[in-house]
């Protein structure tokens, strides 16, 4: 008898502290989106690297015109660029844009010696293309530092946020978006290419590409037009 | 010798046959747009096929600038062929109509004759160029407007900004000059066998023809020796559109990836101009011209 109230107990207490944690993660998530929330239109100017083996681009100057609740738009002056695609495009919003979710607490850690809460966000709705999102949370200063997002049909992104004087509203200086890239090639009929002696490059084992955003500056709540958007 | 060379040049574009070039240019030009104008995106979904599904492209890559690479790609195979109709007969043709013994005869020497002749075929060819760069470079910048371009090759893609382009189409155009002129001195050099134009016509676009193919065949055998064969230098005007990439593999504007493999490239054609021309200056120096 002793034994049964001793696992009964136990039980009640463990299920309790799991349903007081799962309501901290999903509270935790719901400050970062009403931090979030805040911003309800910017104009963000910055510069994009990119860095896939199988391509070969400078620097673009370009402008990043945002609207809630999801509309996101990268534009640059005078060129092309190539952005990786998926249900995460390279915008925090987007990160938390429905609320069909359910938050997981997954412990802590610390990156460059802040301590993050690992939060995991599972979609509720069985038709989603995102599978599991991953959120490492600055708890302090409710910012999302780092996630990675697995989708269906179009495999893991991580996002890195780099947080400097617009920290206040959520928005980062600096946004890292890492992805796999399948391989390339075209027939060699097709491009007539001229041979310089150049050596072609190897594609590493991991094919892993990167997008480096850095911001330097946002027009936050000043209004986007839809011209913006198009 | 302006003498000579205006008298040479009045021949060349008295011809019917020269404005033939000038027309089908026009033609496959005009053709390339109105198609890549209808169809365009269901070409660049080929060409981008292997990274659609992983990338979204900002900007328009189908615009001008883009459009004149695919008919530069297009017609520089071709348009020597075109070079090689008024080059090869610029002395076979005389021969034939056998004004050529009589040419000779008057107080000029045969360097100067040969020189001038040369020289009339190369000014052709390079008003040809003009016209391809007319129809194909501005009228495509009229129609489909600029933007970036996106240089697709077999292993990676370039992509160069709008404002880092028109003067490499300059330099292309100033290098296809030259690739021209190449194939201008070897149908020159054809020209001073054959006693009808035919022949040189035909030899010259069979070398042509079969020098492209097999720099084109992906075989080991041919990729080895593919560096002999002059055609393969005659795309260099391509080394153009490559950028240098710094250590973080980031493409740096203004620059050419291996601006020295390019010169090296138009110096070979360069030779081949002189040895073809020299050639055919050492060799009619010594004909005995009976026709």
């Amino acid at each position: 008898m002793k034994q049964k109230v001793t696992i009964f107990l136990t039980s009640s207490f463990l299920l309790l502290t799991s349903f007081c944690c799962a309501q901290t993660a999903d509270e935790l998530v719901k400050k970062v989106k009403a931090k979030m929330d805040k911003v309800n239109d910017y104009i963000a100017t910055g510069k994009m690297k990119t860095d896939v083996v199988f391509i070969k681009a400078p620097v673009a100057n370009i402008k990043s015109y945002y609207k809630k609740p999801n509309r996101f738009k990268i534009k640059r002056d005078g060129g092309i660029s190539l952005l990786p695609k998926g249900g995460v495009s390279v915008n925090v919003s987007s990160l938390l844009l429905s609320d069909d979710f359910t938050a997981i607490d997954a412990g802590q850690t610390t990156i460059n010696n802040i301590v993050l809460k690992i939060i995991k966000l599972l979609p509720l709705k069985e038709n989603s293309d995102v599978v599991l999102t991953t959120m490492y949370i600055d708890e302090k200063n409710l910012l999302i530092r780092k996630a990675s997002t697995t989708t269906k049909d179009n495999g893991t992104f991580d996002m890195e946020m780099q947080f400097g004087k617009y920290a206040d509203w959520g928005l980062p200086d600096k946004v890292i978006f890492s992805f796999n890239t399948k391989d390339y090639k075209l027939p060699k009929g097709i491009t007539l290419e001229y041979d310089d002696g150049t050596k072609k490059p190897e594609l590493p084992k991991n094919k892993k590409g990167k997008v480096e955003i850095s911001y330097s500056s946002y027009i936050i709540n000043k209004g986007v037009t839809d011209d913006m958007l198009k | 010798m302006w003498s000579l060379l205006k008298i040479e040049l009045f021949k060349v574009f008295k011809r019917p046959r020269t404005y033939i070039a000038f027309i089908a240019v026009w033609a496959i030009v005009t053709l390339i747009q109105i198609a890549i104008y209808v169809d365009g995106p269901k070409y660049m979904d080929f060409v981008m096929k292997d990274i659609k599904d992983n990338f979204d492209v900002i900007g328009n890559p189908l615009n001008g600038y883009f459009v004149c690479f695919i008919i530069l790609q297009t017609l520089l195979i071709h348009v020597p062929l075109l070079v090689a109709l008024v080059s090869a007969d610029m002395i076979a043709g005389e021969a034939n109509m056998g004004t050529l013994r009589l040419l000779i005869t008057k107080p000029i020497s045969r360097t100067k004759l040969l020189l001038s002749k040369f020289l009339a075929s190369s000014i052709y060819a390079i008003i040809l160029l003009i016209w391809i760069a007319i129809l194909g470079l501005f009228v495509s910048m009229l129609v489909f407007g600029t933007d970036g371009l996106m240089n697709v090759k077999s292993y990676e893609i370039i992509i160069l900004n709008g404002n880092d382009i028109f003067w490499r189409y300059i330099c292309a155009f100033g290098y296809a000059a030259i690739a021209l002129i190449t194939v201008a001195s070897l149908g020159f050099f054809f020209s001073i066998f054959a006693e009808n134009s035919l022949g040189p016509i035909v030899a010259t676009m069979s070398v042509i023809i079969v020098f492209t193919i097999l720099t084109t065949l992906d075989i080991p055998l041919f990729q080895s020796v593919k560096h002999l064969f002059f055609t393969s230098h005659m795309i260099g005007w391509k080394g153009f559109f490559e950028m240098k990439v710094d250590a973080d593999g980031v493409s740096i504007p203004g620059t050419i990836r291996n601006l020295p493999a390019v010169l090296r490239s138009a110096a070979i054609l360069v030779l081949h101009i002189v040895l073809f021309v020299g050639g055919s200056i050492f060799i009619f120096n010594r004909k005995d011209v009976l026709s």
